[in-house]
């Protein structure tokens, strides 16, 4: 039972990551894509890739599997990103079909339906990080994902994350206002992609073998539910989104019903999940993280005292 | 040349010719009006000088370059900025967050300072600030410094238009463009506004606007250009403008006799 609820947190972890990705996108530039299981599938095959067939440490292809996921955002990004609500949504979800074909078709570089097996664990400063030993896994994507968090929070914070949400808000006026739209859209749209792809990498190190059917559609929805339902702009949303997910999609194997509830049961949750948030509660069970300008503000109150003083 | 000009500029949507062959001229410090008729051509007009729409045909020069084309962001960056017919404001940000978007490219010098903002804590903290209080600045310059927290979906629509001009000015514009500012206002907020653009040409930013209220135009503007059904018909002076027999038909005339009319 415990052990079970340690594999719950390792996914909620794996689907974290895409979720900040996700939240950047959608929840801060307001841009509805659905290819989570698109970059997160580039991120899986780079690291099995690179590992069993080059022999690198799983360190070196993390990096690497950020920038080709950044870059195949970009790629995409720049002829799709100018189309609008559900456009965007129906070209960025062929985009994650293509993948899945690609990696399902090139058998020479992925080995096709049948997947890559025996991927090399993890290994930092020779300790081998075993996802059979599921606390050391946890504890690294952790830590990992307080790192990503961190950085996200900041830009968030910055004036790029203004400018996105002037974006979101209204494009025209955010153009008229001297921030150039496209470069931002396709900025976020690449770090969204980057930390999902980053996502991919983790999960091929957890389940060491990676195949096809691992990147379905079903992975961006549920990609989409953690920021719905966790609340759209706001970063620890999404990961408290990320774990009620993968808490109800294993909730039948913790109760100990998955032999009475079919595993497809979960889709029609998910389905209902997002029907029921967009009804009743738009904003997600904790809303939008409004921006914080306690800081600059109190040192505005300050400057103005401090002018007063001067006059007096 | 003028401050701004453009050459036969002309914009077609389809078949309508929504601005045919249009000699538009902004002289520097002065405050400029753009008046005509529903439909002759005016927003079309603003949209094709600041970048929103691309011309038919036709050249724009600001300050002696062309700028044809050039798109809204960097027409903004050259020193052009403007507001619009329906407020187009970041609705679920605050008072100040909208302000500070307008101050948006002058907080950062460098070309892309993503990796800085991922990276660098201390370095946002400052540029928040900074950014802050030259924000809060336009603020007080309309008396909105109180309001700085609230939503600016919150505020009264006159408050709404202004912080929309507040917005616009944090860019720092040399040339402002301000399309009906005074619609929807009441008799009292008109003539603050009147003051307000006067003081806004006080501080050295050429102002032209786009306006249906003729006192407000008329009492204000020192340079009007007409435009009916797409094509400048007159320019001029209030006076000369009032006098002019194309405008009286085309424009005044029709509302004089609305306002005799109502009265
Ligand atoms: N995007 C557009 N597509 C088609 N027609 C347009 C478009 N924008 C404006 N028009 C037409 O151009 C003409 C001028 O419109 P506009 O510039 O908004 O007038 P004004 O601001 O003077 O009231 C109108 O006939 C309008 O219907
Ligand atoms: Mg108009």
């Amino acid at each position: 039972m415990l052990n079970f609820f340690i594999l719950i947190l390792i996914y909620t972890c794996i689907y974290a990551f895409m979720s900040l990705g996700q939240n950047l996108i959608t929840g801060y530039s307001g841009m509805l894509s659905l290819c989570a299981a698109g970059f997160f599938a580039i991120g899986s095959y780079t690291t099995a890739i690179l590992t069993t067939s080059f022999g690198w440490s799983f360190w070196a292809t993390l990096p690497i599997a950020a920038l080709l996921s950044a870059l195949m955002g970009v790629l995409i990004g720049l002829p799709t990103l100018r189309l609008k609500g559900d456009y965007l949504a129906i070209a960025t979800l062929g985009f994650a079909e293509i993948v899945r074909n690609i990696i399902n078709n090139w058998d020479a570089l992925t080995n096709g339906p049948m997947g890559i097996q025996r991927i090399p664990m993890i290994t930092i400063f020779g300790i081998k990080i075993s996802p059979y030993q599921k606390y050391g896994f946890l504890l690294m994507e952790i830590i990992m994902l307080l790192i990503c968090w961190f950085l996200f929070e900041r830009l968030a914070s910055s004036r790029m994350g203004r400018a996105l949400e002037a974006i979101r808000e209204d494009e025209i006026a955010a153009n008229s206002m001297g921030i150039n739209v496209t470069k931002y859209k396709v900025v976020s749209f690449a770090l969204g992609a980057a930390v999902t792809g980053i996502a991919g990498c983790l999960q091929a190190e957890f389940t060491l073998s990676v195949s096809p059917g691992s990147y379905v559609f079903m992975v961006s929805i549920m990609v989409l539910c953690t920021v719905v339902l966790g609340g759209m702009g706001n970063f620890v949303a999404v990961i408290l989104g990320a774990f009620i997910i993968q808490f109800i999609s294993y909730l039948p194997q913790l109760i100990g019903l998955s032999n009475i509830i079919p595993a497809q049961a979960k889709q029609i949750i998910f389905g209902l999940i997002l029907v029921i948030m967009m009804i009743y509660r738009p904003q997600g069970i904790l809303g939008r993280k409004e921006r914080n300008n306690k800081k600059a503000e109190k040192n505005w109150l300050l400057n103005k005292k401090e002018a007063i003083n001067e006059h007096a | 040349m003028s401050m701004l000009e453009t050459q036969a500029l002309t914009r077609e949507f389809g078949g309508v010719i929504a601005v045919n062959k249009v000699d538009f001229f902004v002289e520097k410090n002065m405050i400029t009006g753009l008046i005509g008729p529903n439909g002759a051509g005016k927003t079309t007009l603003f949209n094709n000088i600041t970048g929103l729409d691309t011309p038919t045909s036709g050249k724009v020069f600001f300050e002696g370059k062309e700028i044809t084309g050039t798109p809204a962001d960097r027409v903004c960056r050259l020193g052009i900025a403007r507001t619009f017919q329906n407020i187009r404001l970041f609705k679920e940000l605050s008072v100040i967050d909208n302000v500070m978007v307008g101050r948006h490219f002058h907080a950062g010098n460098s070309h892309n300072r993503t990796i800085q903002a991922i990276l660098s804590y201390l370095n946002v903290e400052k540029e928040e600030k900074k950014t802050y209080l030259d924000a809060m600045k336009w603020l007080e310059f309309f008396g909105l410094e109180n309001l700085r927290n609230e939503k600016a979906k919150n505020l009264p629509y006159g408050y709404q238009r202004e912080l929309e001009i507040a917005r616009a000015l944090a860019t720092e514009p040399r040339l402002l463009f301000l399309d009906e500012p005074a619609a929807g206002m009441n008799p009292q907020e008109t003539e603050d506004l009147m003051k307000t653009i006067r003081r806004i040409r006080d501080i050295g930013v050429t102002v032209v606007l786009i306006e249906h209220d003729m006192k407000l135009v008329m009492n204000i503007c020192d340079n009007i250009t007409v435009l009916n059904y797409g094509q400048k018909i007159a320019q001029g002076t209030a006076m000369e403008i009032q006098s002019n027999p194309a405008v009286i038909e085309a424009y005044l005339g029709k509302d004089e006799d609305e306002e005799d009319d109502e009265e």
